[in-house]
């Protein structure tokens, strides 16, 4: 409670306060960029991380509760074949449905290889039947025993081996995003304490007639630390606002573009990127504190 | 007020003071005189908690200055209006924020406007100069300027070292009557200078001690002027 109240004290201030410390045109640059430049690259790693969290719940959910079965026999057994297999899929518990792909259907799959206009009559392609499951899903190993004695063509794809590898990409890019976070706002609270300790050394004479005058370190501190917490608040703000345009310029997601044009916010997650620029205000808060204490401690 | 008991300093291993006992009484009027370099600057700025002692024991307001905090003596020195030699202005600000700075660290921003301090700027003589930047001012503006900041805050004491250093005769005159009616309202005063002429100009104004600095150690200079 005493640490908020301080806190709030340092914040709040005063504008005649505020005075005594000059205006130093470098620092508030470099405060201003910095932050700015902070805030921009944590609205793209924000997107990254939600975005990849996105891909995996989705690729995870949508691969996990559908299954493929592929019918490659002589032409003349595949329409017997693919009857077959669906009458085993009836009968196997877990499987909410399963239907084989019209042609048309396989078509649109190949399109993105073969280009748009294909014909499939003539060449070998194997039907796929599309299995939905239900519940805790059906036995894997169970139903592949049951093909392999029913219909010798069936292979049952339940995209297990697809599933794993993508799915720990995405978590482990979601983990990449958020680590980056957390290293955007160590490299921001060491760029805005290097350039407080720079603020607070020019400004030593100041320092001294304030505390000649009775000024307390807390005083002295509170004066450095309200300009740089604006400053980074500002500047976040800015880079926050360009962050979000540039990905909101972004291409929405599409199939063909697959995992790059995802990298958006979607819906309420675009509130998300409004934390930075309060976020980056905290870290200049403490930043400048620390230095600010740290310097007054050294100086007589 | 203030008190110092055998008290001493060293500096870059030398003995600079030795074996000071000295008790400020309240509305008492001091001289410290002695040679360049004797430790003038030094006994005061001793005296207001800038520096601390080496041995023996310096106490503000009945407090031993060893035992306080940085902030402490922050807030004592809100008791103890200080003019130096070299004035220090924060040269961005304007002479009235300047001279109203003690009331601004002590959260009292309400009482800082220009028209609050006209009365005490045309008290010092700069009343047409409130709003001109400290490198403007003449040295007798910024002597005169650097009592008001010292007194704006009422202080029980007042230490000037070297009030009259950077200014022609009759301005000293001037600081001196300024000095003389602030300790009979009642602050103690000390007075660091060099400047025998103006400790005899006094003599007609007030009961002043003279003390001397010399050879480390601190003398009664001679009767009451």
């Amino acid at each position: 409670m005493k640490a908020l109240k301080t806190a709030l004290a340092l914040l709040v201030g005063d504008a005649q306060s505020d005075r005594v410390v000059p205006p130093t045109g470098h620092t508030v640059r470099l405060t201003l960029f910095s932050a700015g430049a902070m805030a921009f690259l944590a609205v793209f790693a924000l997107a990254l991380s939600m975005a990849t969290g996105r891909l995996a719940s989705l690729w995870g959910d949508e691969l996990a509760r559908s299954s493929t079965i592929r019918i490659s026999a002589p032409e003349a057994q595949v329409a017997d074949q693919t009857d077959a297999a669906l009458k085993v899929l009836e009968t196997t518990p877990g499987v909410a449905s399963a239907r084989a792909l019209t042609t048309e259907e396989q078509q649109q799959l190949l399109e993105p290889w073969f280009g748009n206009g294909l014909s499939l009559e003539g060449l070998p392609v194997p039907q796929l039947i599309e299995v939905v499951e239900k519940g805790d899903g059906f036995d894997a190993e169970g139903l592949r025993l049951r093909l392999q004695a029913e219909v010798p063509g069936a292979t049952l794809d339940d995209h297990t081996r697809w599933r794993r590898p993508l799915v720990k990409a995405a978590r482990s890019l979601r983990l990449l995003g958020a680590l980056s976070l957390i290293l955007i706002g160590g490299t921001m609270a060491a760029l805005i304490t290097l350039a407080a300790t720079a603020a607070l050394a020019a400004n030593s004479q100041v320092i001294r007639v304030l505390r000649l005058v009775g000024a307390q370190d807390s005083y002295i501190a509170g004066a450095f630390v309200r300009r740089f917490t604006l400053r980074a608040l500002i500047g976040g703000a800015a880079g926050t606002a360009v962050g979000m345009i540039a990905v909101a310029l972004l291409p929405s997601a599409q199939p063909e573009g697959g995992f790059l044009t995802g990298l958006g916010f979607e819906g309420w997650h675009w509130l998300w990127p409004l934390l930075i620029p309060p976020l980056g205000a905290v870290v200049a808060f403490v930043a400048t504190r620390e230095a600010a204490m740290r310097t007054l401690r050294g100086l007589r | 007020m203030i008190e110092l008991e055998n008290m001493a300093y060293s500096y870059g291993g030398g003995e600079l003071l030795s074996g000071i006992s000295l008790k400020l009484a309240p509305g008492s009027f001091h001289f410290l005189t002695g040679p360049s370099g004797a430790g003038k600057t030094t006994f005061l700025r001793l005296c207001y908690g800038d520096l601390t002692a080496t041995s023996g024991t310096v106490r503000l307001f009945g407090r031993d200055v060893r035992d306080l905090t940085r902030d402490q003596i922050a807030l004592l020195r809100r008791k103890i209006g200080t003019v130096h030699q070299d004035c220090q202005f924060l040269d961005h600000l304007p002479l009235y924020e300047n001279i109203a700075l003690p009331l601004t660290v002590a959260g009292h921003s309400e009482w800082t406007d220009e028209a609050n301090l006209k009365e005490l700027m045309q008290w010092v003589g700069l009343g047409n100069r409130a709003r001109a930047l400290p490198p403007e001012l003449s040295g007798g503006e910024r002597q005169r300027a650097a009592l008001a900041r010292a007194i704006i805050m009422s202080p029980d004491v007042i230490l000037a070292d070297e009030p009259t250093g950077n200014v022609d005769w009759e301005m000293s005159q001037r600081l001196l009557t300024l000095l003389v009616e602030l300790n009979r309202l009642g602050k103690t005063v000390v007075i660091a200078t060099h400047d025998l002429a103006l400790i005899r100009a006094a003599k007609s104004q007030v009961q002043a001690r003279v003390l001397r600095i010399a050879n480390r150690k601190l003398q009664l200079a001679g009767a009451d002027l």
